[in-house]
């Protein structure tokens, strides 16, 4: 069973500074989003189950072959890094995968996250799916791998859904499925033996087409609170009493 | 000029769209109109708002199949003449905006709060970086999929009698199958309507108190709140109260935070709340720089003694 688990790698969320509303993003260290760690433990789990091979795929910038050591770490078998210095947006990333999924032979399942961790537009899953017309199921909560059927447990906000499909299918997965495991010293050590590709996009002979998204700012929201600090749970009450918000209505 | 499509299987994120609709069809001088799938009733509901509704009825179309739902509607774009198609950002329209964008060739936006008109171009406003910042983007493609937040535009207002017309399309044999569908039942509670939120963090360290800050919300006239871990990791709660980037976007006048630490997936949630208040253990916690009010102090004493004064 051949278990495509595809993973992007961003600043690590909780280490970026905000100053003058700008995002801090130079020294942050890069590693990749949670979701994408839960991603890549259900196809860890699923390759234990199963037996076969977890091949981890990325897209993104050169630092990409030291950042990817963490996954390796966390058990993938493999890597597939496909080297883009440019921003892109999910339409390219997506055509890029695509294109790298193509070159790999035999692909039974794919697993990405429900959403990166820096964008998190839910977008790369479903784009890829498309492109390699096979069915998709998202937001997992849930997923069993008997023979060639799999089954998913989808996660709506109002109801679960059942869904069986012949593989190969797309999944992507909620961060709740599971906890990633921490990896030991000895994985760790280990991961730098471990086979990495990499690929220059370019050599992939595909045209990825023009960025569609253009930012115009992305600043943090302005936010001025008043951090009144109050001494006693007495205080409190009286201050929310003075904002109209009594007790008892 | 090509117009806008509005989809959502859901009646009132349909409604809510429709508003999207309308202002951005104000803007950009775009006519807009509805699709409604295997759904009567919100055919008839968005036509008596003044929509020119398409109804596909097809009973082998099935939500669930998200490759036959974008092949649906992309087919139905071809047929209206649009060139931009409005989702919602639940799970099931984001699951679905990546794919149809993709068969429809479309740039497209999920998460989008707002519009922001900027001479002549559209922008919308999206949560970026986990939250910690709001980015201002335009699709440059000349289609465009953008998924709509819910609860970021009020329903439309009915004006003038609109109409439902039948709408034809080819549907894909189906590759997956739908075995069964279980509805979370039991939990009723709407956060984002509540205009006061209790809303429990990891800081509320045992059931006890949870059943503790419950009854602080029902002295308050609160609705119970809490952040992702509470439900997800611990199941104290039903993941529909999860405030934040992967739970809900909620605008409380009143919003008191027990133990939540504050990271900005758990903040973009509660940030726009008219007051907020943060009871932590810890002095430094972020969640007090974003407080109107702080009391600094353990919950295990600082419930007890609310609940004492608030039933005074
Ligand atoms: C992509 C992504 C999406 C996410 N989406 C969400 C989301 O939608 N919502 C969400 O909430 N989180 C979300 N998270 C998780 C988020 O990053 C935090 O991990 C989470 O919000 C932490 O929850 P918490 O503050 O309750 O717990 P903690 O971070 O553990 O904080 C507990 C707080 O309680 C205080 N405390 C402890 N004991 C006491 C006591 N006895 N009395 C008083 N105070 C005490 C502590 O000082 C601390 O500040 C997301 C993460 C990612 C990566
Ligand atoms: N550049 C990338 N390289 C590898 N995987 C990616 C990349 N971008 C997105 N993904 C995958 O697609 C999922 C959804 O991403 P997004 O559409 O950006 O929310 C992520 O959780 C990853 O699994």
């Amino acid at each position: 069973m051949n278990i495509v688990v595809a993973m992007k790698q961003i600043p690590d969320l909780q280490q970026i500074r905000i100053r003058n509303r700008q995002p801090l993003l130079d020294d942050v260290p890069l590693t990749f989003g949670n979701i994408d760690k839960n991603a890549l433990e259900a196809g860890m789990q699923i390759k234990e189950a199963n037996q076969g091979k977890v091949t981890v795929v990325c897209a993104g910038p050169r630092e990409l072959a030291d950042t990817v050591k963490e996954a390796l770490a966390a058990g993938a078998d493999e890597a597939r890094l496909l080297i883009v210095e440019e921003e892109m947006d999910s339409a390219q990333s997506a055509r890029l995968i695509a294109a790298a999924l193509r070159q790999m032979e035999q692909v039974d399942l794919i697993i990405m996250g429900e959403g990166s961790g820096d964008n998190y537009s839910s977008q790369v899953g479903s784009r890829v799916a498309q492109i390699l017309g096979i069915p998709q199921v998202g937001f997992a909560s849930c997923i069993e791998v008997k023979g060639s059927v799999v089954r998913i447990t989808r996660s709506l906000e109002d109801c679960e859904e059942i869904i069986e499909a012949q593989l190969p299918v797309l999944i992507t997965v909620m961060s709740d499925i599971n906890t990633a495991r921490i990896p030991s010293v000895s994985q760790i050590l280990r991961a730098g033996k471990k086979p990495v590709v990499s690929i220059e996009a370019q050599e992939l002979g595909i045209d990825i087409g023009e960025l569609s998204i253009e930012t115009i700012s992305n600043l943090a929201p302005e936010m001025q609170r008043r951090q009144i600090v109050t001494t006693s749970a007495a205080e409190l009450v009286r201050a929310l009493e003075s904002e109209g918000f009594g007790g008892r209505g | 000029m090509a117009g806008i499509l509005i989809y959502s299987d859901k009646t009132r994120l349909a409604l809510e769209l429709a508003e999207a609709a309308r202002q951005l069809g104000l803007a950009e001088d775009r006519a807009y109109k509805a699709v409604s799938i295997n759904h009567d009733e919100q055919s008839l509901e968005l036509a008596a708002r003044g929509l020119e509704v398409f109804s596909i009825q097809r009973s082998e179309l099935a939500a669930a199949d998200t490759a036959a739902m974008a092949s649906a509607l992309c087919q139905t774009a071809e047929q209206l003449d649009v060139d931009t198609i409005l989702l919602s950002s639940d799970r099931r329209g984001k699951e679905l905006a990546g794919r149809l964008a993709e068969a429809w060739g479309a740039g497209c936006l999920t998460g989008v709060k707002e519009w922001v008109f900027l001479e002549g171009r559209t922008a919308c406003a999206r949560s970026a970086l986990g939250g910690a910042t709001e980015a201002i983007q335009i699709i440059n493609s000349p289609r465009r999929v953008i998924a709509i937040s819910p609860r970021a535009f009020i329903p439309v207002e009915g004006v003038e009698k609109g109409s439902v017309q039948p709408m034809e399309v080819k549907i894909e044999a189906s590759t997956i199958k739908l075995v069964e569908t279980r509805s979370l039942a039991g939990d009723t509670v709407d956060i984002q309507a509540a205009a006061r939120l209790i809303v429990v963090g990891q800081g509320v360290e045992n059931q006890e108190e949870l059943t503790r800050g419950q009854k602080l919300a029902v002295l308050l006239k609160a609705e119970v709140a809490c952040s992702k871990p509470v439900a997800s990791d611990k199941k104290w709660l039903p993941e529909d109260r999860i405030v934040g980037l992967s739970g809900k976007l909620c605008k409380p006048d009143l919003a008191v935070i027990l133990g939540v630490s504050g990271q900005v997936q758990f903040t973009v949630g509660i940030r726009e709340a008219r007051v907020i208040v943060s009871i932590n253990k810890d002095e430094n916690a972020f969640m007090n720089k974003m407080a109107d009010y702080v009391l600094v102090g353990d919950l295990l004493e600082v419930l007890p003694e609310l609940e004492k004064y608030l039933s005074q």
